[in-house]
């Protein structure tokens, strides 16, 4: 059985009032040591879909290259038809569980978003091939961390301006409790209109508590 | 590394269906899980197989829903050899040899199948993970199964199979009263398994066709 090497950890996504918002962080972790710091973990798959994925980095650019290979048969066919997310994650789906039934899986959890002719999408796949949609998902320790937060605070009308803001105190938590995060994000948004990946960004944060400045106060004995 | 790699997860979920004499009702849970994490409180565990044949089932849901697919295009394939909707207890006995076909790498799915048969009477097949099934009045799978299992005993005493000449296994409610029966079990078992929650999906079959209703459950 093969174990993976590179991961990226928690990949959020949520559903707002004109479309989907995926944001992820850009560290790329070696085991425990923090290997590479911009890895592109959101990617635009074809016109209406966003694929973000948590996990082995190398089987990420893999599935990117399977999808590479089915959006362009796709455009072949010139026919005005394309593949929406729900085709997208129809076939990330099988591929999944596919190679789970060979018992070489590829190491990711992947989330995948869009927005077609009106309907917005947003599901998230396993790497055994467990699958659902919902109005938001979160990978690994997002589920944890993230999701209790969007089943407080999560509605169906959010604006662009909200859930940016949803999902930056989401990314704060994950950033705060989950050991392999960094502080260099990228969120993405799908609407109709299309796809927009922002820049690297880094959050604000406040280390100036007095816990964080004396750690070892009211902690007799400790050095 | 810690623990070996798994080709299959646990993702619970608990499915009952109780045959009366003119009707069936077939209910499943909408939680998905894994492990102590809830993956999503809206999953639909029930899938129309016929027009006769409902299936309820819980497990691993990667492999419930290849089973589910699988069914569908032999079920496809079935409609274009004999124009016509497969009955009850052939779907039975297919959903046995397709779990069975994978009997050394199994399907990690406890079904329930509930229908009414070619005289009108409801009907319930009841299986484990390989295809070994059996048809009873009433049954339920997965998770919440051993809280609820008694109770259906308690309430809905079946006749021994061993009786002869064979008695019918349909219970004796009215369809209202199966309803409830079944809103009853799923709130109670979802006081204590933690995999049983959030809101139990209910299917009705009897001669009008098929009715569908959802109850909200405890979402803790």
């Amino acid at each position: 059985m093969r174990y993976p090497y590179v991961t990226g950890t928690s990949v959020i996504g949520i559903k707002y009032k004109d479309g989907i918002l995926l944001a992820a962080d850009m560290g790329g972790s070696y085991g425990s040591t923090l290997r590479y710091k911009s890895v592109e973990r959101i990617k635009a798959i074809g016109k209406h879909s966003l694929l973000g994925a948590s996990g082995e980095i190398s089987d990420f650019q893999e599935i990117l290259r399977y999808l590479d290979e089915l959006i362009l048969y796709d455009n072949m066919w010139d026919d005005d038809n394309s593949l929406g997310p729900k085709e997208v994650h129809n076939y990330l789906n099988r591929i999944m569980y596919n190679r789970r039934n060979k018992f070489n899986p590829l190491w990711n959890t992947l989330v995948l978003g869009g927005v077609k002719n009106g309907k917005k999408y947003l599901g998230m796949v396993s790497m055994i091939g467990v699958h659902f949609e919902d109005d938001h998902v979160a990978t690994g320790f997002g589920n944890h961390l993230a999701r209790p937060i969007l089943r407080d605070e999560w509605r169906e009308d959010l604006s662009f301006e909200e859930a940016v803001k949803l999902l930056e105190k989401c990314m704060c938590v994950c950033l705060l409790r989950d050991r392999s995060s960094i502080n260099k994000f990228q969120i993405a948004k799908i609407t109709e209109e299309g796809v927009t990946i922002s820049q690297p960004y880094a959050l604000k944060t406040n280390w100036e508590l007095s816990a964080f400045k004396n750690p070892s106060k009211g902690a007799e004995g400790t050095w | 590394m810690g623990s070996r790699w798994s080709p299959y997860d646990n993702n619970g979920g608990t499915c009952v269906a109780i045959a009366g004499s003119d009707y069936c009702v077939i209910a499943a849970d909408t939680r998905m899980s894994t492990g102590y994490s809830i993956l999503t409180r809206d999953y639909s565990k029930i899938c129309k197989l016929a027009d006769k044949a409902v299936m309820a089932s819980s497990g691993f849901q990667a492999d419930v829903r290849a089973l589910q697919k699988n069914l569908a295009a032999k079920h496809l394939a079935y409609q274009h050899q004999h124009n016509k909707q497969m009955s009850c207890p052939a779907m039975a006995h297919l959903l046995s040899n397709t779990l069975y076909y994978k009997r050394f790498f199994p399907y990690y799915s406890f079904n329930v199948l509930g229908g009414l048969d070619n005289e009108g009477k409801g009907c319930v097949f009841t299986y484990d993970a390989v295809g070994s099934y059996e048809r009873v009045g009433y049954s339920t799978q997965g998770s919440g199964s051993s809280l609820i299992m008694p109770v259906l005993d308690n309430q809905l005493k079946s006749p021994s199979p061993l009786l002869l000449p064979a008695k019918d296994a349909v219970t004796p409610l009215s369809e209202s009263d199966a309803v409830d029966l079944v809103k009853d079990v799923f709130a109670s078992a979802t006081e204590r398994d933690i995999y049983t929650g959030d809101a139990v999906e209910i299917v009705v079959i009897n001669a009008k066709g098929i009715r569908r209703e959802s109850i909200d459950l405890r979402k803790d």
